[in-house]
């Protein structure tokens, strides 16, 4: 049995959780206090995914740039090849928050969509 | 120009108290005014995700957070006015200008503060060496990445392990820049646990706890910086300098509240927090003036700023109603073993409007310890806390009812173990 020690990072509580493993079967999940702790803890000691947050280029707006995020989570080890999709993308104003700006990026199956309006120039 | 309630500042408080406030009574006149050229305040540059469990059990971004907010001044009828920089406060009386209206005066019966804080600069640091370019506080870095869409440097060090810090340690990742250090006085992070992990581990960054930058080097522009481990009374330990090539340096070293206005209005300040001296109600020494959010005490998360503002709008409205309780006793809130300050400081208690929440911050790393809360001496509450830092700020609540009984003094502390 292996106990692996986590730090939750849904929410600022960063509650600290104990995974019991068992080779690769989880055993137990302890001291989260919330279901989302419970999956994130899951996922880390398997699979480990981020949310992604960063800006996108945006032409004929108010603004040059606008934020964006992964609808989803990906998967950690694609953090880097999703930064590059996103920056070779643009997309034009007005945007709404939730538009999608990539529909699939970089290969994830997950899109991109905008965290913030911009009106057109 | 008039107004029943002025709302000094549209950022996340400013914009909760004004909700509450219109909520609390629909034809209240409201007005925010705003020095930026937006609402929504520090969020719009606060792109990363983590805002707004506790209020809308979902996990937003700053601007997605913000616009939750924005989306219902309309609703309720609320004005706000941006580019516009308030001079002056008085209880009944706001002084602002902007480009249209020129100087300007807003008769009001009651006044919100929300300025929010500041980042402390380098002048405010001591940092020896000379002045080169490419020193920056982390959220100045923040809005030129975020908002600007300019890169600040390609190799950086960062000193203070605040949340701005790491957060930029990360965001200057993705966007290709190399971060070869983030350094800590104290033994302990400023931050948040989440960040460490989601922004240093997940990278490699290390963080250097009980380090400082001693030198700053470049003529032109930032070359390297020296930093070096600290003892006990933070000062440098000879031998352990190290070297850092970098062409930039971000400064993460504390937030103050913005209490230049509070100040001139005769506001008192309590000298923990850097901010005003508030009752349960948010009410500061001046009746009728009320703060909120960061400029009364600094929050790790946006959510209490939200909730604490909501507070204070509904107050603010009931001090413009003339709505007052009858007079009642007043309990004062003590800082005991461990526990830097409290806000509020004291509590009338039939003007509460439901569970009393009292929020506090620790002097000090603590494991494994109680957090007690003593009334009249007598233990109401004693709480086992795994991990108590100064980083994360904690809250005890109060029912109401057990507060009818009126003790004189309520006693927050950290019982060690």
């Amino acid at each position: 049995m292996e106990k692996r020690e986590l730090t939750c990072i849904n929410c600022p509580m960063g509650c600290r959780i104990t995974v019991t493993m068992e080779g690769d079967d989880i055993i137990a999940v302890e001291g989260n206090t919330c279901k989302r702790g419970f999956v994130y803890a899951c996922n880390e000691v398997k699979s480990p995914v981020r949310t992604v947050t960063t800006t996108i280029k945006v032409t004929g707006g108010v603004v040059d740039r606008v934020s964006c995020k992964t609808k989803e989570p990906v998967p950690k080890n694609k953090i880097f090849e999703v930064m590059d999709a996103i920056n070779k993308a643009s997309c034009k104003a007005p945007v709404a928050i939730g538009d999608v700006l990539i529909e699939d990026c970089a290969g994830t199956g997950i899109p991109v969509v905008a965290t913030k309006a911009v009106s057109p120039a | 120009m008039k107004a029943d309630i002025v709302i000094v500042g549209g950022g996340p408080a400013g914009l909760a108290a004004a909700i509450s406030a219109a909520k609390e009574d629909i034809n209240l006149n409201i007005l925010i005014l705003e020095r930026d050229s937006e609402l929504g305040g520090i969020l719009n540059q606060c792109i990363h995700n983590g805002f707004g469990l506790h209020t809308f059990n979902e996990e937003l971004t700053g601007p997605e957070y913000a616009a939750r907010f924005e989306d219902q001044l309309d609703g309720l009828g609320i004005h706000y006015m941006l580019d516009t920089m308030v001079l002056d406060v008085a209880s009944s009386v706001v002084t602002a200008v902007n480009s249209k209206e020129g100087v300007f005066t807003v008769e009001c019966g009651a006044v919100v503060l929300c300025m929010g804080c500041r980042e402390r600069p380098r002048g405010a640091l001591n940092i020896p060496g000379l002045r080169p370019a490419g020193v920056f506080t982390a959220g100045t870095a923040q809005r030129l990445v975020n908002i600007e869409g300019f890169m600040p440097g390609k190799e950086v060090v960062i000193l203070g392990s605040g949340d701005i810090g790491l957060i930029m340690a990360r965001r200057m990742t993705l966007e290709g820049a190399r971060v070869k250090a983030v350094c800590e006085l104290m033994p302990y992070s400023g931050g948040l646990k989440r960040n460490i992990v989601q922004c240093l581990d997940d990278f490699d960054i290390p963080l250097l706890l009980s380090h400082t930058v001693i030198d700053i080097k470049g003529k032109e522009r930032v070359t390297s910086v020296v930093i070096a481990e600290v003892d006990e009374r933070s000062k440098p330990v000879p031998g352990t300098e190290q070297e850092i090539t970098c062409d930039t340096l971000l400064l993460s070293c504390g937030l103050i509240p913005e209490n230049e206005l509070s100040r001139s209005a005769g506001v008192k300040i309590n000298p923990a927090t850097n901010g005003p001296v508030v009752n349960e109600s948010f009410e500061t020494s001046i009746p009728g003036v009320f703060a909120c959010g960061n400029v009364l005490h600094v929050h790790d998360l946006v959510d209490y700023v939200s909730e604490e503002s909501g507070r204070a709008g509904r107050s603010a409205a009931r001090f413009v109603k003339a709505n007052k309780a009858e007079e009642g006793p007043v309990i004062n809130i003590k800082n005991g073993n461990g526990v830097r300050y409290t806000v509020p400081s004291f509590v009338r208690v039939n003007e509460l409007d439901g569970d009393l929440v009292i929020r506090f911050r620790s002097g000090n790393v603590y494991k494994d310890n109680y957090i007690s809360v003593l009334f009249d001496g007598e233990t109401k509450l004693h709480r086992r806390k795994p991990i108590i830092t100064p980083g994360e700020m904690e809250q005890v609540i109060l029912k109401k009812d057990d507060l009818t009984a009126a003790p004189s003094e309520i006693l927050i502390e950290i019982t060690e173990v």
